[in-house]
């Protein structure tokens, strides 16, 4: 295996303010890797970095062996690397149809799109119901959905999930969980950030946990998940 | 509990029967108005009629400039109207001093033809430039700083103009056919059917870019997330200047337009045509180009009929009666005519 991300000591400020003081964290293709940690540890402005939304103070970011940080935000989409944002982030005043294009919005190659947009739309049935209906008159969940269906459109060799259980009532979040794992089985790799340690821990291969902006430990998901600190503090043990 | 509950909701209806009373009453006086002035000379109706609406369009090409603007980056670009009388003044100067064309003819036209691509190059260009230097460094500031900016170039655009035209207004010979022909006692003029001939294409132009091309599919991404368009691989800067460009290629028209139509030019003509055009964008709903179009060329109907009735409050009412019928608008409609927020769900 391969690392097709790697960070390395990035450290990423807001003004003066250092949200993210050293995170160094590597995906092999084919995983699942969840970072997880509590309110305002610095998940969010790790992925919001690595898409190229911010710019870091220090540290690289390497993906597919070519140095991404610096680069803006469309290049390192077009290099394969999509993200389903913290709050959704869907398009509110365009439909469901149109949001699954703006996915696909760098593509060319018509009939690899429409077999995307079948494939995404049978992983959720939902969407197909609520095709032309605007995205924003849609429930949480539902939109939930479009922003991970949104993201798969761009046809990426690694996605970014930043939260996407929040605020979901339970049975969506076992169904979202049950697609991540579909999703890897398509050959995606997944960068998973999760409130919901324990999820997120149950389905991913390896994790990391953030703390204050730095990565605490790291290790196998399925050990970290019976470590003693970890349990104290993430999984409510 | 009940009783105010109650009470809230008697108000309640009671204002909305007020409203719906007063809205009746309204129609009704504006229609009787126009009924009895139709009946009393129905050609200068169409008259006046014809004259606002070749206002209308003028407004309408500048009001998009603004609501393409607002719509993609929420900022109210009041150097827009300044652009538009530099497009005036540049016309003028392209198309009389440079090509020294100054009388009708088919060489005139061509010269004409000319300066409209140029002039709307022109001020893209300059458009694309105020965006890239005065507002992109502002673009994640509070809303102020990007607005005050804005007042701030639209001066240095006005002394451009000041010191290009002059402090007084200029006259100009102009290339456009002039006089008219008469259809049943109402006279339209060539420069009329001109103004449209040439508004009308672009307008399409500019709403199939919008509505079917993947320039403009960014550009509606952009206008509802920039982050979100950065996520789908949308070059959100080149989108933003795209969107200048074009409302700067609009203002471009619009100022050949006016200064052949009219013969004149005036450093302070952004100013007063400038604000009736925001108006106009304001009075559809800032942000929708359709509205902006609705808005522009109901207002330039209002003046028109206003001014150009028999029975009417006359031209000194103009601005007055455009300015009262915005802020009559504006209570009921806050998000004008056809601005209607969508219910986001979180």
């Amino acid at each position: 295996m391969s690392a097709l991300l790697e960070v390395k000591d990035l450290k990423v400020a807001y003004g003066s303010i250092l949200a993210v003081k050293d995170v160094s964290l590597t995906v092999n293709e084919g995983e699942i890797v969840t970072l997880i940690g509590s309110n305002g540890a610095g998940k969010s402005t790790t992925l919001r970095t690595i898409s190229g939304l911010l710019k870091p103070k220090g540290g690289t970011i390497t993906f597919q062996g070519q140095r991404i940080d610096g680069k803006e935000g469309h290049e390192i989409v077009a290099m394969g690397l999509c993200q389903s944002p913290e709050g959704r982030r869907i398009f509110p005043r365009m439909s469901v149809r149109e949001n699954l294009d703006l996915g696909a919005f760098l593509r060319n190659d018509k009939e690899a799109i429409e077999a995307d947009r079948e494939r995404v739309l049978d992983l959720f049935p939902r969407l197909r119901e609520r095709y032309e209906q605007k995205g924003g008159t849609m429930s949480g969940g539902e939109q939930q959905m479009l922003a991970v269906a949104r993201a798969m459109m761009g046809a990426p060799k690694l996605l970014l999930l930043d939260e996407p259980s929040m605020g979901l009532a339970p049975v969506l979040v076992d169904m979202i969980f049950e697609t991540i794992i579909k999703i890897r089985e398509q050959g995606i790799t997944i960068l998973l950030i999760e409130q919901n340690a324990a999820a997120a821990l149950d389905v991913a291969d390896r994790a990391y946990v953030l703390e204050s902006g730095r990565i605490k430990m790291s290790g196998n998901a399925s050990d970290l998940a019976k470590d003693d600190a970890v349990t104290k503090a993430y999984l409510g043990g | 509990m009940s009783l105010f509950t109650g009470g809230y909701q008697a108000r309640q209806d009671r204002r909305r029967y007020l409203e719906r009373g007063l809205s009746i009453i309204a129609t009704f006086g504006i229609l009787y108005w126009l009924g009895i002035n139709f009946h009393k000379s129905p050609s200068q109706f169409f008259q006046a009629s014809l004259i606002g609406l070749s206002n209308g369009v003028l407004y309408a090409l500048i009001a998009l400039g603004y609501t393409l603007v607002y719509g993609i980056i929420e900022l109210i670009n009041f150097a827009h109207g300044d652009l538009f009388m530099l497009s005036a003044v540049f016309s003028a100067n392209f198309i009389a001093i440079w090509f020294h064309k100054e009388k009708s003819g088919p060489a005139a036209w061509g010269v004409f033809l000319m300066c409209l691509v140029a002039v709307m190059t022109f001020a893209a260009t300059i458009n694309v430039g105020i965006e890239r230097f005065a507002y992109r460094r502002l673009r994640r500031a509070p809303k102020l700083a990007p607005l005050i900016t804005a007042v701030g170039v639209s001066f240095v655009l006005q002394f451009i103009g000041l010191r290009w035209n002059g402090s007084g207004p200029k006259t100009w010979n102009t290339v456009l056919p002039a006089g008219g022909f008469h259809i049943s006692g109402v006279n339209i003029e060539y420069t009329t059917i001109i103004s449209f001939a040439v508004t009308a294409p672009l307008l399409l132009l500019m709403s199939w870019i919008v509505t079917r091309t993947r320039q403009g599919k960014a550009m509606r991404a952009t206008a509802q997330d920039q982050d979100a368009a950065r996520l789908m691989g949308i070059n959100v800067n080149r989108t933003i200047s795209f969107t200048f460009a074009l409302g700067g290629a609009l203002a471009g028209a619009a100022g050949i337009l006016f200064q052949q139509t009219r013969g004149l030019t005036s450093y302070n003509l952004g100013f007063q045509l400038g604000l009736i055009a925001f108006t106009s964008a304001v009075m559809g709903g800032i942000g929708n180009l359709q509205g902006a179009v609705l808005g522009a060329l109901l207002i330039g109907l209002i003046q028109g009929l206003n001014d150009g009735l028999p029975i009417g409050l006359g031209q000194q009412w103009s601005q007055t009666v455009v300015f009262s019928i915005l802020i009559l608008l504006m209570a009921f409609r806050p998000t004008g005519l056809l601005g209607k927020p969508v219910t986001e769900k979180v």
